[in-house]
């Protein structure tokens, strides 16, 4: 229970540092978003002087950091110049889709990293282990631009994948499952660029700590009093292998995240991607302190699902924490 | 301890005959160099008795363990034990074997499953006999560990909160409960300070008496080897040097390596006099 305490604790710090850092930031960069406004020749300088009050750019900055925390409070996380309206409901839309893409996406390479690392682990040394090995490497090294613009170009070519957006034009008209099979065929390019992103990184992870625990001298032990191999793979070399494996799950979270703004954007997919940097272009502040913020919230949260699962699945670290 | 007289009749419990063990190392440059860790090792071990295997480190001792132990495959020669050759066993015939000769190593902390609790680790050998329930499982692991000195109520404690002398007790209670026919212990002692080692030591004898246990001694201590051993034999680069009686082995040493191993032994007695300063 103190171990969960401190976590949580520290989780929550991490987001108010974070929410300092990105606001100071955001603020302090030079230009905003009225600044662009007086460009336009149609808009009279007195108009864009009460928005300036009404928006309160010109106070001082502790000022407009303590009411926009009131107003995240609210659950209003600031309001959008652009968009006319309170950042949240718009961010949440987009951080839905975002979810639905990176939530896939983890549970489909993680999926196949498990089996395919372990099994890689195993045959150590074979030939078809070494093709493995040299495969990840291969895609480890094809940065992401570079996948995501490789399945456009096929969705174009072949015309078997739409190419962009979340769902058809007439999606409203479809059946149930016919909106699935729309849903899934958008989602199916850019969860596979995002998939083949991380899943190399996390092939070797676990092929490097599964076979690290082979070699563990508590095995040859276990062997010695005649265990089967069966049973010390399952029994005693995965559980020992899980806790590195446990942290990278945590910092995959990350990876998804980050990984998915830059495929959203070359695929169209409206999420968070394109959502932000559309905010970013335009100056939009708070609309880019709150993405920012939502996505250090997942990122947090992703680690501290993690630290619980190690938790629970490591008896060393409970009897640390209750001694 | 139990010295048995070499009787025509009694059959010795393991046979070895010249046994070869040969690594590959790759070099820097990619070619493939032979190293050879055992060079041709024989001898045998009566049952009841205790060989000691005295070496430097690099010496093959610990390969020759594990060959032993059946958790490495020698390059060839043979292994007849209770008179029957296992070099040619199948893994299944091999499983067998090797919960007949327990290895016990020198760091007991690597070999225990770090997140498993003393009594796990302690009954992790039987649970594949599946014919005991859980009480009597229990019951047998308690009995066990308070014969090898430790406490029944420690069983719910974790190996990194034991000590290092009451993780080398687990280990032997471990190798113990499946009741093997034979003890390897590499350099089981080295790792513990002196008294715990003595301890330790006469854990081993008491328990090799009431249980009539062979066993296969292996340390670089030419002093606890010639406490605990019926015979002993000296190795160096992977071959049986020199071997005979405790009392041969110390008061007429033949091989060079044998004497460097003596001068190693700590004396109270040969400690340099000071001279008194003027």
């Amino acid at each position: 229970m103190r171990y969960f305490l401190r976590r949580l604790v520290h989780a929550v710090f991490l987001l108010v540092g974070v929410s300092v850092l990105a606001f100071v930031f955001t603020v302090l960069a030079p230009g905003n978003y009225f600044d662009e406004m007086r460009l336009n020749p149609q808009i009279a300088p007195e108009t864009i002087d009460a928005l300036r009050t009404q928006y309160e750019v010109n106070r001082p900055l502790p000022i407009r950091y303590a009411h926009w925390v009131g107003s995240v409070l609210r659950g209003d996380m600031g309001f959008s110049f652009a968009y006319n309206s309170p950042v949240a409901p718009l961010l949440l839309v987009r951080a839905r889709n975002t979810l639905l893409l990176t939530v896939t996406a983890m549970l489909l390479s993680w999926g196949l990293a498990l089996p395919v690392g372990i099994w890689s682990a195993v045959h150590q040394g074979r030939m078809s282990d070494r093709l493995l090995s040299w495969g990840t490497a291969a895609l480890m090294v094809i940065p992401d631009l570079a996948l995501a613009l490789g399945f456009l170009i096929l969705a174009v070519k072949s015309g078997w994948f739409p190419t962009g957006g979340m769902v058809s034009l007439h999606f409203e008209d479809l059946s149930f499952l016919g909106r699935v099979r729309d849903l899934l065929l958008h989602m199916a390019l850019p969860t596979a660029a995002l998939v083949l992103s991380v899943l190399p990184l996390l092939v070797r992870h676990v092929r490097a700590a599964v076979s690290e625990v082979l070699d563990a001298p508590f095995l040859l032990a276990a062997e010695g009093h005649g265990i089967p191999p069966r049973t010390l793979l399952y029994r005693y070399a995965l559980p020992a292998a899980a806790n590195p494996l446990i942290s990278l799950f945590g910092f995959s979270i990350g990876t998804l995240l980050s990984g998915s703004l830059l495929v959203e954007v070359v695929m169209s997919w409206p999420g968070l991607g394109p959502f932000l940097l559309e905010a970013i272009l335009a100056r939009d502040l708070y609309v880019v302190i709150g993405g920012v913020l939502l996505s250090t919230f997942f990122l947090v949260g992703g680690n501290f699902l993690a630290d619980l699962l190690l938790y629970w699945a490591d008896p060393r670290i409970r009897t640390e924490t209750s001694s | 301890m139990n010295a048995v007289e070499n009787d025509k009749n009694v059959q010795p419990l393991l046979e070895v005959e010249n046994l070869v063990k040969t690594y590959f190392r790759r070099t820097l440059t990619g070619s493939r160099e032979n190293v050879r860790a055992l060079d041709g090792v024989s001898f045998s071990i009566f049952p009841g008795s205790t060989l000691a295997i005295v070496g430097a480190s690099g010496s093959g001792k610990s390969t020759l363990a594990f060959c032993l132990a059946c958790l490495e495959k020698p390059t060839s020669g043979a292994i007849r034990f209770e008179e029957r050759e296992i070099l040619q066993f199948d893994e299944k015939e091999l499983r067998g074997v090797r919960r007949k000769i327990q290895l016990i190593f020198q760091d007991p902390a690597n070999s225990f499953n770090p997140r498993w609790q003393v009594l796990e680790i302690l009954t992790e050998p039987l649970a594949l006999q599946g014919n005991l329930s859980r009480e009597e499982i229990r019951l047998r692991a308690h009995a066990l560990l308070e014969q090898v000195g430790l406490a029944a109520q420690m069983d719910g404690k974790l190996p990194l909160e034991l000590s290092g002398g009451q993780r080398q007790r687990l280990a032997i209670a471990r190798a113990l409960i499946i009741e093997p026919k034979m003890l390897i212990l590499d350099e089981a002692l080295s790792a513990l300070d002196c008294s715990v080692q003595a301890q330790i030591a006469n854990l081993l004898v008491e328990l090799q008496r009431s249980r009539g246990l062979t066993c296969l001694f292996i340390t670089h201590d030419m002093a606890m080897a010639a406490h605990l051993a019926d015979e002993i034999a000296v190795m160096s680069k992977g071959r049986i040097v020199e071997q005979g009686h405790p009392d041969k082995i110390l008061k007429q040493p033949q091989a060079g390596v044998t004497r460097e191993l003596l001068a190693a032994v700590p004396r109270l007695d040969s400690a340099p006099a000071q001279e008194p300063e003027s």
